[in-house]
């Protein structure tokens, strides 16, 4: 099974959806360590980048990437607009101009967005970030390709293990971004990034399926 | 949450056509993306000094556009740091063959915004440097942490490398001087309330009337730690404390003393704590050669105050008392 530009775009849509209905929870997220903003710029990026597919949606799923990481770049700010901007950015140049999105793509696709993160926000496992969420859904879609899953198996299994890396920076204390100030007085609170991080990657799993 | 707004998300913008239309003397905005520039922008042969971030801490960067100080300050959403095209935005408009620095508070999402365009900037030939603020006392092990943050330094910072280059400093001195600032200015905030982001609805945190939170950022983030509220004397003491033992400030040096309400702390109350911190600094003996009372860089309407302390020599002195016409610092003239 493969996906193409329509699948992507409509996964993307479904994205976005996700992130309006979990807007509020991810305001209170941030509101507990951070400054409460993360919520309302990610729905404005999202909601800036359906209105861009609205207007016209390219026709390679590498084209919707970018279209997502420009969008986002140029609507969010922040500390997510760079981070998820250069994740979309970095998969959409390993797609290229490709009319299919295939599994081996699909991998590289998101190992590419996880180096991205890591080379502009410069976390590393444990930090209690987005990267925590994203490393071990990498490290599953590995595995469940090499179990020979297909593109909506691979995004399950990524989305099942951002989910518990996202509740495992419950415990950390954060030693990046705004959370980081708070040192341990920020044990026991969920990182609102790896929570949307693993929301985004539910979605795109859902969509696939 | 009352607030005298419309839609949450529209407030931004509308309270830049206001700042506009009062201070058409001295700067204009351009819209979408939003950028503060000073009305005289681009100003040949001079460099162009900009900052930025996110909206709520007025009147940081917006207020201090103007002759003297900033050629263009970029307000993103309210404690959201401005996007990449909206920093270079600013640069385009202000910034000609003598260069633009960059003063970039030291927050995640800040450097990753700036430092964004400031590469787009340079790609296109202009020549653009960043410094980072970082002057807040309260984040102790920075080494494991996104280092310390950049609070009210930032006014003084942009003051005196604005007069710098409007005198007509090259890049490469006004970086310096910048840094020079950088390396000897020190913060600290409290907070007695939290502030209450439009589009969050509640307030940041909660506290009890007994507590304060100690060692604050401008962004409603709760501080170091909390403690229960003391009086002024107290109180001040233990900032005072805070910030002369980090540098050290020493007897002998000669400082700027800069007392600043969040948002929400009347100036009955600030200049209290100023006569308060200003006997503690004498008692050690480090000379107030200069003051700054008000609210400067804010946190929406937060109750609390900040304290910052830069050690001066005659250049900088000099720098700060240099002519300038903002919306909120005008003087010298």
């Amino acid at each position: 099974m493969t996906c193409k530009a329509e699948g992507v775009a409509a996964a993307v849509r479904a994205a976005a959806a996700v992130v309006a209905e979990h807007r509020v929870e991810l305001i209170d997220l941030d509101r507990a360590i951070g400054d409460g903003d993360h919520g309302e710029n990610l729905n404005r990026g999202f909601a800036a980048v359906v209105a861009a597919l609205d207007a016209g949606a390219p026709d390679t799923p590498g084209g919707v990437l970018k279209l997502v990481a420009t969008t986002l770049i140029s609507k969010v700010g922040g500390a997510a607009g760079p981070l998820y901007g250069t994740a979309f950015l970095r998969a959409s140049a390993k797609l290229g101009t490709a009319g299919d999105l295939d599994v081996p793509a699909l991998l590289e696709a998101l190992r590419a967005g996880l180096e991205g993160v890591q080379a502009r926000g410069k976390a590393v496992a444990g930090d209690a970030t987005m990267v925590d969420a994203l490393i071990p859904a990498v490290s599953a879609a590995e595995k469940a390709a090499g179990d020979g899953g297909d593109v909506a198996a691979v995004l399950t299994a990524a989305a099942d293990a951002a989910d518990r890396g996202a509740e495992s920076t419950v415990d950390l204390v954060p030693r990046k971004g705004r959370a980081s100030y708070l040192g341990e007085r920020a044990v026991g609170h969920l990182d609102p990034g790896a929570r949307s991080s693993a929301l985004l990657l539910r979605a795109f799993a859902e969509a696939a399926r | 949450m009352k607030k005298i707004i419309n839609d949450p998300a529209n407030v931004v913008a509308e309270s830049l056509r206001g700042l506009a239309a009062a201070h058409s003397d001295v700067l204009r905005v351009q819209y979408d993306p939003d950028v503060v520039v000073r009305a005289d922008a681009p100003v040949a042969g001079k460099v162009a000094v900009i900052s930025g971030g996110g909206s709520g801490h007025e009147p940081l960067h917006g207020g201090f556009v103007g002759r003297g100080m900033l050629a263009a300050a970029v307000p993103g959403a309210v404690f959201t740091s401005p996007t990449p095209d909206a920093v270079h935005a600013a640069v385009t408009a202000t910034t000609g063959d003598a260069g633009a620095l960059l003063i970039v508070k030291n927050y995640t999402g800040d450097v990753l915004n700036f430092e964004t365009a400031a590469e787009l900037a340079a790609a296109e030939g202009l020549e653009v440097r960043s410094v980072v603020i970082d002057d807040d006392v309260a984040v102790k092990d920075s080494t494991y942490t996104a280092g310390r943050r950049g609070v009210g330094g930032t006014v003084l910072l942009e003051k005196i490398t604005g007069a710098a280059a409007e005198r007509g400093d090259s890049l490469d001195a006004v970086t310096a001087l910048a840094q020079k600032v950088i390396a000897q200015v020190r913060s600290i905030g409290v907070a007695l309330t939290a502030p209450t982001v439009p589009h969050a609805g509640t307030p940041s945190f909660e506290l009890d009337d007994g507590e304060i939170e100690f060692g604050i950022g401008i962004h409603g983030e709760p501080g170091r730690e909390r403690i229960p509220l003391e009086p002024a004397d107290a109180l001040v003491a233990r900032m005072v404390e805070a910030v002369v033992t980090d540098l050290p400030f020493a007897s002998g040096d000669r400082v700027l003393l800069f007392t600043n309400s969040m948002g929400g702390t009347p100036l009955v109350e600030l200049y209290l704590a100023h006569g308060i911190a200003e006997r503690l600094l004498a008692e050690r003996g480090i000379v107030v050669e200069r003051r700054l009372v008000g609210p400067y860089i804010t946190s929406l309407e937060m109750q609390g105050m900040s304290l910052t302390l830069l050690k001066l020599d005659d250049e900088l002195t000099e720098l700060w008392d240099a002519p300038v016409n903002t919306a909120a610092l005008r003087w010298g003239l």
